[in-house]
């Protein structure tokens, strides 16, 4: 294989046919709508249904398929058509090809936006703007000599400078981009990654890993300070999954495999992990690690911390891996946990035994309306209290359900129009409930078919007691679409001036409604005192459930028109909105981490000895700080 | 100048602008008084709360877990079982509970239209407050926060707020108004709950108490008014706040459990209080009536008088959020249950102060405040006998009132100079009389004409002249406290050194900290502010290290320092019964009575020139600094308030008073 990425006419060759496949790809969409596991549709199936070693999601050269400046594919985006009606393009998704008739108005109403008033993004990735790298000669020539692959362009260097942070995406659109990161290496296995972290600690190079990209934590970013050539080690290429133990049901995967490639591929044997984080399109496993992630799924398969059996992590030290599989040691602290939410600053994770299921027989969505968010909320923590949650149960609150109805693709037919109306009718007329008061919660049911109807029986009865009515697999269903589409709608918003993101948390669940209104009026109040012109979106969902907690998602957005310095803005209001969400009892992080964005809160979250320990914990490991991307601490 | 400045309502100190004010008498005698009662009340409440009926509350607060984990508690410690203290706990709730009624709201609007109507010419009330409000009522629960100078005073937030379609409050009241027959019933029907005096230790109480307070400001259903002082202030001086209520009041705001929380602080000013010769009379030692409906309507005679006017004016609404941020971390309460918590945050002791600080700078200075003022100044003997001359009274109230209004002063002078001080005087006629062109002390004739008086009575029959006079001097002291400290400080210590001024300054702050309301760690802010008042009136000049006397300004000096003597006299008169006359230790049954003996003595000896030593709220104060400034201690096993005192320190106390 060619040492370079640029150079050598195997390489080109390869890309060249790559490319073709992935244009025939978009042309013909694969035919295999009649899954048995719905949830799968939710997302964009990948990009080939052949699933050889060379046919994964992701290639080397991310920007083939990915937008550089934005969420997701290239082929897949919201745009306001000649007609000013909203639809989403490409044919990944169940919403691809559709038009979006109520996004408009809801979009003009929320925000105050227009159409007339655009903020389009920079078209092209101008390389000329990209800072020539420093690099250090003497590891470069080394590294050659190994035949890794690695890279200089600058397109390379651009796409992993940054997370899907709202200042990394704006600044990109702006066609601006600050420290950027001096090559890209792609190990293709374990024993690569051995090598490249030996040779950046001889030669003292900063190693930044680089998974899925997903981040929105600023863990990404490159430290401005920092002087020494920094190395973007891309795990993507370690994607095999290496044996999968029927016997124990675990599967040994390299750390670069990207969520929905493990789950098709273990599904194509009949198994899965059952780990479905909201950006599994794209995150890796290593990244879920090295975050500690959380998955749609968690009530049945747990979250990442619950789901990984043996972590292979390569540090400046050495390689860290527990010498046997046992399903529970009592042997001193937990290793893994001084992996697992490192946040790349400890070295690279290359190979995870996992837990996996076999695939579930039948899945069915649900939804349950409520009269307003405090019953759903007392619905939400009974379920816990009875420990019966679904796979996922979400509640929302009554923004984001006017929100999830104004993403209703245009129906096709009188009949389902007219159910609707009917539907709409018996809630707010019949049952007395006030269209601006009520939410919803989205449910998704999995296991055989029998204890899965029971299941539902037992959720719909108590949900019945807080005054909930089932709402219909449909409303369900479209809930957690909206999960893989909304990176997309922010794309869609920046163009028209209105910015916004999310961030998590997680309380106890005596504090769930207080700081979800105290959260959401604060942003408010932040806003206007900031000068923003427009009322904000300020909306907010309860996503987890848990014994003694919960975990609560905000959606924030707003119209800048006006401001100066909009992502100034933005970052006050969500500093303040932290503040509150810290001063309510809440958490730092449920699962996106602390990144860079959220260390100033670290001391005070884990005591002075807490972080002494982490600290000390890193001063043996990388005393050289060679993972230098300077998170968390 | 100080962090206080921007609560302060910006740019309306001085002459009070009447176009603010609205009387709102003036309508009620122009319409019907049962068509205002009838009204169409229909008010906007906070953000669509639902409203709550008494019941609905009563049964929340004893379902609340908090309760619920406190009667277990009891029930435990006690060993008596759950269901005998949550019995308990329901019957303090009958007791205390308010049974805010529009019909009796009604029915308190039309007797209190009569009796307004009677007593005063008009009432005043500032309008922009009055919008800010009814705003900041529909977006979070709101705390009102009136002074108490008067009993007339306990219902005129709610009528007030009834005539301008405003949610009416529910109000915090003491239980001996309960204790009037009908009255009482009446009260809690217009919203009045009743809180028992003397609390103590009787933990249950406290936690249905608490519980009831925190239920209502987070049901935001009404606003919810308390008197932070506590009491009706004897002596129309601010008192130093009450903590407990305020605490209870803000903790749901600590806790996350309201998103913020709005104080309105209100100043309710008199140009004559209808209690005064009352009062006057309590601190010279004779007991206030017990509250009853027949002390209420043998009351009825002081209907008959003329009262002038009164001004209540709004505060501007002040967010708890913003008030308290980066001063307090509500972090605190993250790791204990919510329905356990009961977490002491004791730096609200600021914010309460800062409420009563707020209120004084908000109340209206009476005309008649600064004739008080002067008169306490001169002489007793030319008070009683010589009289003295209204020219030298009205000019050098003239200068007064041109320095109050130099100190940001709100003043109420709406009438050319001589109207003004000539109806004030009249208005004040129980107090003072003119004749032939000077101004006399008037002295109880009834008591005279029975027989002739002892000397001690005399000293009597002029003390409750002048601590009449007096209540109405403290009514305008908050302007002038500061700098007056710093005048006395520089007439005692003689000293020209800044740091050594300001730590006298600390140390009169210190000794008056029962007597006038400073907040707490603000002290060199209120020197700062001191110094730039004196500069102001050409007093002194001042530089990085001295502050020093100038020629111009030895009029204002003199008065300033005057205004603090009689303080500062009576302090001492005590510091000296504590460290030479008295016993080691004491109740305060025994030594109200025997300093009044002594400060009689002292009078008629001529050694003691100023009256207020015979004032048991003077007394009372000496007794809580000495204890501040640990001269005298509480005996702990004490079942009667005994009192240690420590001679040697109460000696060096008042020495440092007249050093140098």
């Amino acid at each position: 294989m060619a040492s370079n990425s640029s150079g050598g006419s195997s390489d080109r060759q390869r890309i060249a046919q790559q490319r073709l496949r992935i244009i025939a790809g978009h042309l013909q969409r694969p035919v295999d709508g009649d899954s048995a596991i719905l949830a799968a549709e939710c997302k964009a199936q990948g990009s080939k249904p052949d699933t050889s070693r060379e046919e994964k999601t992701v290639p080397r050269r991310r920007q083939e398929i990915m937008k550089w400046n934005g969420w997701g594919y290239s082929d897949s985006r919201f745009l306001f058509n000649k007609k000013g009606q909203a639809e989403f393009t490409g044919k990944r998704y169940r919403l691809s090809g559709m038009i979006i008739p109520g996004l408009k108005d809801w979009f003009e109403c929320t925000f105050g936006a227009s159409l007339q008033h655009k903020t389009p993004a920079t078209p092209l990735l101008n390389s000329s703007a990209v800072q020539p790298p420093t690099l250090n000669e003497a590891f470069v020539e080394e590294l050659k000599s190994t035949g890794i692959p690695f890279s200089q362009d600058a397109e390379d260097r651009v796409f992993r400078a940054h997370g899907h942070c709202l200042h990394e995406i704006f600044a990109l659109r702006e066609g601006k981009f600050g420290r950027v990161p001096d090559m890209v290496v792609w190990p293709n296995c374990h024993n690569d990654v051995v090598k490249i972290v030996e040779l950046a600690s001889k030669h003292n190079v900063c190693l930044i890993p680089y998974g899925g990209g997903t981040s929105v934590s600023s863990a990404l970013e490159c430290p401005p300070e920092e002087t020494r050539s920094i190395v973007s080690l891309d795990t993507s290429q370690m994607n095999r999954i290496l044996w999968v133990d029927e016997k124990n049901l675990t599967a040994h995967v390299e750390a670069g495999i990207v969520g929905q490639d493990l789950e098709r591929l273990l599904n194509e044997s009949g198994y899965c992990t059952g780990h479905e984080p909201d950006s599994m399109e794209f995150s890796s496993l290593g990244g879920w690690v090295a975050t500690r992630a959380s998955g749609m799924k968690k009530n049945i398969y747990g979250n990442i911390e619950d789901l990984v059996v043996h972590i292979k992590m390569v540090t400046p030290q050495g390689v860290i891996e527990k010498s046997c599989q046992g399903p529970r040691m009592s042997t001193g602290p937990d290793i893994h946990h001084f992996i697992m939410g490192s946040e790349g600053t400890l070295g690279v994770v290359t190979e995870v035994t996992m837990k996996i299921r076999p695939m579930p027989e039948y899945q069915k969505y649900g939804s349950v309306v409520f009269p307003n968010f405090e019953q759903g909320v007392a619905c939400l923590r009974e379920v816990a209290r009875q420990r019966c949650a679904p796979a996922s149960i979400r509640l929302m609150d009554n923004e984001q359900f006017k929100f999830g109805h104004a993403l209703k693709p245009q129906v096709s037919s009188i009949f389902t129009s007219f159910l609707d109306g009917l539907k709409k009718f018996y809630i707010t007329k019949f049952k007395g409930f006030d269209p601006n008061r009520l939410c919803v919660a989205t449910l998704l049911f999995e296991g055989d078919r029998e204890k899965v109807l029971q299941h539902e029986k037992q959720v719909y009865d108590i949900a019945a007691k807080f005054g909930g009515l089932a709402a219909g697999e449909d409303n369900g269903q479209r809930g957690y679409m909206l999960t893989f589409v909304i990176a997309y709608l922010r794309d869609l918003g920046m163009d028209y001036y209105v910015i916004g993101e999310s961030f998590e948390t997680s309380v106890p669940w005596d504090r769930v409604l207080d700081i979800c209104r105290n959260v959401k009026a604060r942003i408010v109040r932040e806003c206007k005192e900031r000068g923003v012109q427009f009322p904000p979106l300020s909306t907010c969902r309860v996503t987890q459930t848990y014994d003694a907690g919960a975990c609560v998602y905000f959606y924030f957005a707003f119209n800048y028109r006006g401001l100066s310095d909009p992502v100034h803005v933005y970052e006050q209001v969500e500093h303040a909105a932290r503040e509150e969400i810290l001063a309510n009892g809440g958490s730092l992080s449920h699962h996106h981490g602390v990144g860079k964005l959220r260390k100033e809160w670290m001391r005070e979250t884990v005591s002075n000895v807490g972080m002494g320990m982490l600290k000390s914990v890193k001063d043996y490991v990388d005393p050289n700080n060679i993972f230098g991307n300077r998170n968390l601490l | 100048m100080s962090d206080r400045a921007e609560y302060r309502d910006s740019g309306r100190a001085g002459l009070v602008d009447e176009r603010q004010f609205v009387d709102i008498l003036e309508e009620r005698r122009h319409s019907s008084d049962l068509g205002h009662a009838l009204r169409t009340f229909n008010p906007h409440p906070y953000q669509g709360a639902a409203p709550c009926s008494a019941a609905e509350l009563n049964k929340a607060v004893l379902e609340a877990q908090y309760l619920r984990y406190v009667t277990k508690e009891i029930a435990m410690e006690t060993g008596s079982s759950v269901e005998e203290v949550r019995k308990e706990a329901c019957g303090i709730l009958e007791e205390m509970s308010q049974n805010l009624q529009l019909g009796f709201i009604r029915l308190m609007g039309y007797t209190l239209t009569k009796v307004f109507k009677r007593l005063f010419t008009s009432i005043f009330v500032n309008m922009e407050g009055l919008n800010m409000l009814q705003q900041a009522i529909q977006e979070t629960p709101v705390i009102l926060m009136p002074n108490h100078r008067s009993y007339v005073d306990f219902l005129i937030i709610s009528y007030i707020l009834f005539t301008y379609d405003i949610p009416v409050p529910v109000i915090a009241a003491g239980i001996p108004l309960a204790g009037m027959k009908m009255v009482g019933e009446i009260l809690r029907r217009s919203g009045a709950f009743f809180i028992r005096r003397a609390i103590g230790s009787d933990k249950l109480y406290w936690a249905v108490l608490s519980e009831y307070v925190k239920a209502i400001v987070r049901k935001g259903y009404a606003p919810m008014e308390f008197y932070v002082e506590g009491l009706r202030s004897r002596t129309l001086k601010s008192l130093t706040p009450k903590l407990g209520m305020m605490h209870m009041v803000l903790e749901p705001y600590f806790k996350g459990e309201v998103f913020d929380i709005t104080l309105v602080p209100i100043s309710i000013s008199y140009d004559r209080v209808l209690e005064e010769s009352l009062l006057a009379h309590e601190l010279l030692g004779v007991p206030k009536p017990k509250e009853s409906t027949m002390g209420l309507l043998k009351a009825s005679k002081v209907l008959q008088e003329d009262y002038g006017t009164m001004h209540v004016n709004f505060g501007r609404p002040l967010s708890v959020r913003q008030l308290c941020h980066g001063k307090i971390n509500r972090c605190q309460y993250n790791l204990i249950p919510r329905s356990k918590s009961s977490l002491q945050i004791c730096t609200d002791l600021w914010l309460a102060h800062l409420m009563v600080r707020i209120q004084e700078e908000g109340s209206l200075i009476s005309p008649w405040s600064l004739m008080a003022c002067l008169l306490l100044q001169a002489p007793i003997t030319v008070l009683t006998e010589e009289g003295l001359l209204w020219q030298q009274l009205t000019e050098k109230t003239l200068w007064l009132r041109k320095l109050a209004l130099d100190y940001g002063a709100r003043l109420n002078w709406s009438a050319p100079d001589s109207d003004v001080m000539s109806s004030a005087v009249a208005l004040h006629c129980s107090i003072v009389h003119r004749k032939a062109g000077r101004v006399y002390l008037v002295q109880e004739e009834e008591l005279a004409r029975k027989r002739p008086i002892s000397l001690e009575e005399g000293v009597t029959r002029t003390a409750a002249a002048v601590l009449m006079l007096a209540s109405y001097r403290n009514q305008l002291l908050h302007v002038f406290v500061r700098p007056a400290l710093l005048a006395t400080a520089i007439h005692i210590t003689k000293s020209t050194q800044r740091n050594e001024l300001f730590t006298f300054f600390c140390f009169l702050q210190d000794l008056f900290s029962y007597e006038f309301i400073f907040i707490p760690d603000k002290l060199s802010q209120d020197f700062e502010e001191a110094c730039l008042l004196l500069k102001k009136c050409g007093a002194v000049h001042i530089s990085q290290q001295e502050v020093t006397l100038s020629d111009m300004g030895l009029e204002a000096l003199s008065f300033l320092q005057a205004l603090l003597q009689p303080f500062i006299d009576s302090y001492q008169v005590m510091f000296r019964y504590l460290s030479e006359e008295g016993v080691n230790v004491f109740t305060e049954k025994q030594f109200l009575p025997a300093v009044r003996n002594l400060a009689t003595k002292l009078i008629l000896s001529g050694e003691l020139h100023t009256y207020e030593a015979l004032s048991s709220d003077t007394q009372k104060n000496v007794l809580s600094a000495l204890r501040r400034l640990e001269a005298v201690t509480k005996l702990r096993a004490s079942e009667q308030n005994e009192y240690k005192v420590n001679k040697a320190a109460v000696r060096r106390t008042g020495d440092i008073l007249c050093k140098f």
